[in-house]
């Protein structure tokens, strides 16, 4: 149904086993991990004690000179955002303002502000809790809390701006500020499948010609002891604190958890017409995208549908925008966080959608290495899956070397393999609230 | 592909009642929905009041389907109630008459309210005043036995999307955006376009919020963009009045039917109104502040005329975004006149804020909704408390007193902190 041809040109990972596509790729092709015992913070009390942290991540490397002051009203995921735009935009060789102003780009921008849109998918940003529990702590009487005090003096202990920094639309204001995108903007916070939204949306808004060129994807930081805890009171992670390298086993019989990480990823999307007027390298072209909802168990953190069937809905809802049947698909890309009941059911979704023929197809995931950030957790998978296309290579699935029979994968442990990857498909859920989404990309070809 | 979207169905949660036309009544009487905060001791903070929901039971609106639901968050709650209100009123029953996969939920929801009791005493168990630092061991023990996995998963935005999907079982594009104050009327406008592309034939879709806790009201009054009139607090809330020192925060929920021309024609239901525009915009100017030339406001209704195919000069009634803030009302009736022109002082402008308060997330979503009801009755809701006129605002504001007026299209703005702006045009069912 898309008017308009969409291609993706720029690929901007920020991820634990390495910032921008270069650094990227050549981990998950060494089959590096990174996931770590946590030392950000003392985790002992947590059942969870391993984590994927983002290393060398300063706003100040990425942004111009005039804007580092900005970084004081940034928490951790708007960081990740921000250097992903840089990566991004850079890889795309657009020239934004951000870009011309740090002297990484010469002469004019070649890109239409308001023909520039933003799709960035966040979470619910944690507030940092260090500066929090110091402002409250101003207003304990006794120990204890007391409201009136914390009305009277202990709030004003705050920054003034302290609210800005945990908007989840800041994400896209920061980065749309830096690059100068005037174009149509939004934030999607759909826990995990965050990323594959507002891709997809992206897509349609360049498709249906309201914008020429959009910058999205998604990030967030589960690194920090809220989000720590919130998904330790969840049941979701690893409990293999000594081993983190090997924690997180996507599809394997012996997977027990998933870890926190930080990170994200934007893309660069972009209309054929204009991505090809300035001679920009296409990695693939985006040619599907669906969307759906579990409809099954809001309120109930840890059960997805046992038969995954919003993941297939939305899988056959991409595979039919993109006029392509599963036989033309030959990767998937999976979710796959390595948690027992996610894990199963999504697999039972690619049964469904590839019938038979799913003991054939190559499947991956990347969660072994970069863990679960949450919003920006997509971006990173879809962009692994657009770097396998382009490079004709299928990354192993680290940690995976022993499948769970009952998904009935071809999981790729043994990899890098050579593979002529013409149409990929990966896929995304939210690990709560039943958001499912997927995208379909293909090899460009005129 | 050229689909029409049409609003069939509509259900609110407001500061003034949650019954359509109770509420409408009031709104068009200038009654207030501001009082003092009862949901926490807000005594000594700067503000003192708000717009609370009152009176609100879920099982009210739910019956047996409550116990499905009765663990969600107080603005998931409010837009579940909504949502069943809008449905019934579409004529939707739980009947097969669509098909699942083609129903989708676009919402602009906030985040659940913040645990605030136990997250307070984890907070307070873990700080080590001598050190100067969190002793993330103590607080992970607190923490631990004091906060509930489920409460704190639902405090997640997209619950609320979530748990309106399970309620009606719409398996199809299911979407929480989050864009500050322009939220739910960028949630309606994307679910209008899904729709007019064929991505689904019926969507449910508004916002909810509720910024009413401890943090929320700490965390406007940092930022000084709260009303401190406690002692006048029902009229606190001026929209372009000269004398208004800042919104007044709100909280609620507004839910809407939109469906494809066609199918709503085919299965009889009543058309309330046709979403005809729509258009979003950045100002990427600055992070705490509008751009001073309305860059990014202009641009958005521009966008919205220019996807509705109409001139600014077919604009029956501006439902302006209003906060009662100074750089806000002057900004938008800075953009307003850069769109209209000489027209700008003929086209009438109101805001609900001065009754409903500002429901962040959820404001487009009931401001819509008035925008239906106002071109249903001919009529156009008033902006109350509006005394002293500001110079930089000139413009037609519908002062204190609702007025009659054949209104066939009109637009509806939202804009969020950071720059988010987003516009819609809604037109007049055809006789």
């Amino acid at each position: 149904m898309s008017e308009r041809r969409v291609v993706i040109t720029g690929l901007g990972p920020v991820t634990p086993i390495g910032i921008g596509t270069e650094s990227f790729w050549a981990a998950l092709l060494e089959g590096r991990s990174g996931i770590r015992q946590i030392e950000t913070f003392d985790p002992s009390r947590f059942d969870s004690r391993i984590a994927g942290a983002v290393e060398d991540a300063k706003v100040a490397d990425y942004v111009p000179k005039s804007y580092r002051k900005a970084s004081k009203i940034m928490a951790r995921d708007i960081v990740l955002a921000v250097i992903a735009a840089h990566q991004a935009a850079t890889d795309a060789g657009l020239k934004t303002k951000c870009l011309i102003d740090r002297g990484e780009a010469d002469g004019e921008p070649n890109i239409d502000s308001r023909r520039f849109g933003a799709n960035i998918g966040a979470g619910l940003i944690c507030a940092d809790l260090h500066e929090l529990a110091e402002a409250l702590a101003t207003a304990g009487v006794d120990g204890t809390f007391s409201m009136a005090k914390w009305g009277n003096e202990g709030m004003n202990t705050l920054t003034p701006l302290w609210l800005l920094k945990f908007l989840p639309n800041m994400l896209a204001c920061h980065v749309t500020i830096v690059h100068q995108a005037y174009g149509p903007s939004n934030t999607i916070t759909c826990g995990e499948a965050s990323s594959h939204l507002a891709i997809g949306e992206a897509f349609r808004t360049i498709a249906g010609n309201t914008a020429d060129v959009c910058i999205c994807g998604g990030a967030e930081s589960k690194l920090s002891p809220m989000a720590l805890m919130r998904q330790s009171l969840g049941k979701r992670l690893s409990q293999r604190n000594d081993t983190p390298e090997t924690a997180v086993r996507p599809f394997a019989a012996d997977r027990d958890g998933s870890a926190v990480s930080e990170g994200g990823g934007l893309v660069i999307l972009e209309s054929l017409d204009h991505a090809k007027k300035r001679g920009a390298r296409i990695y693939a072209e985006l040619v599907g995208f669906g969307a759906s909802n579990d409809a099954h168990s809001p309120g109930q953190p840890s059960q997805p549908h046992p038969e995954g069937r919003g993941v297939a809905v939305a899988m056959k809802k991409a595979l039919r925008d993109a006029g392509l049947t599963p036989g033309d698909i030959s990767l998937a890309a999976a979710a796959a966080a390595g948690l027992r009941e996610h894990d199963l059911s999504e697999a039972k979704a690619f049964q469904t959608v590839f019938g038979e023929r799913v003991s054939e197809l190559p499947v991956m995931s990347i969660k072994g290495a970069v863990g679960n950030n949450g919003a920006g957790s997509g971006a990173i998978d879809f962009i692994a899956a657009i770097l396998a296309l382009y490079h004709r290579t299928i990354p192993s699935t680290i940690n995976s070397q022993s499948p769970d029979p009952a998904c009935g994968l071809r999981v790729v442990t043994n990899g890098p393999i050579d593979a002529n990857i013409e149409a990929a498909i990966s896929t995304s859920y939210a690990l709560g609230g039943g958001q499912n989404a997927a995208l379909v990309i293909r090899r460009y070809a005129e | 592909m050229n689909r029409r979207v049409v609003i069939t169905g509509m259900g609110w949660v407001t500061p003034l009642g949650t019954e359509i036309e109770a509420v409408w009544q009031r709104l068009l009487k200038g009654d207030s929905g501001i009082n003092l905060i009862t949901i926490f001791d807000a005594r000594t903070y700067p503000t003192t009041f708000a717009a609370e929901v009152t009176d609100f039971n879920l099982r009210d609106f739910l019956g047996d389907h409550h116990a499905a639901h009765q663990t969600c968050s107080r603005n998931a709650g409010f837009a579940l109630a909504a949502a069943e209100m809008a449905w019934r009123s579409a004529g939707f029953t739980n009947g097969s008459q669509v098909d699942p996969e083609m129903v989708g939920v676009y919402l602009g929801a906030g985040e659940g309210p913040i645990d605030f009791d136990n997250f307070a005493a984890a907070a307070l168990a873990g700080w080590d005043p001598e050190e100067r630092n969190l002793n993330t061991k103590r607080w992970a023990e607190v923490a631990y036995e004091r906060l509930d996995a489920v409460r704190e998963f639902e405090q997640d935005p997209n619950c609320a999307a979530g748990h309106i999907a399970c309620r009606f079982n719409a398996q199809g594009p299911n979407l929480n955006t989050l864009t500050a104050c322009a939220a739910s009327t960028q949630a309606l406008g994307e679910a209008s376009r899904l729709i007019r592309r064929g991505d689904a034939d019926v969507m449910i879709s508004g916002g909810a919020h509720s910024m009413i806790h401890p943090l929320g009201v700490t965390g406007f009054n940092r930022l000084t963009a709260l009303s401190e009139r406690n002692d006048e607090f029902a009229s606190a809330s001026r929209p372009f009045d000269v004398t208004r020192d800042g919104f007044v925060l709100g909280e609620g929920a507004g839910i809407l039917i939109l469906e494809e021309y066609e199918l709503a024609k085919q299965r009889g239901a009543k058309i309330l109104a046709e979403i005809i525009g729509y258009g979003s915009t950045a100002d990427a100017f600055r992070v705490t502040d509008m751009h001073e030339g309305g860059r990014g406001a202009t641009a958005a209704m521009q966008a919205a005329l220019a996807d509705a195919g109409v001139e600014p000069s077919d604009i029956d009634y501006i439902s302006a975004h209003g906060t009662s803030t100074e750089e806000n009302d002057k900004i938008e009736s800075l953009a307003i006149g850069q769109v209209f022109g000489e027209r700008a002082r003929n086209v009438p402008v109101s805001s609900v804020k001065s009754m409903f308060g500002h429901l962040i997330a959820g404001a487009g979503a009931v401001e819509l909704i008035t925008c239906v009801l106002a071109i249903r009755d001919g009529i156009i809701p008033p902006t109350t408390n509006y005394k002293h006129p500001d110079p930089n605002c000139p413009l037609d504001y519908v002062p204190n007193k609702p007025r009659q007026a054949m209104l066939k299209t009109v637009l509806s703005n939202s804009f969020g902190f950071g720059g988010q702006n987003d516009t819609i045009v809604v037109r007049a069912p055809e006789a």
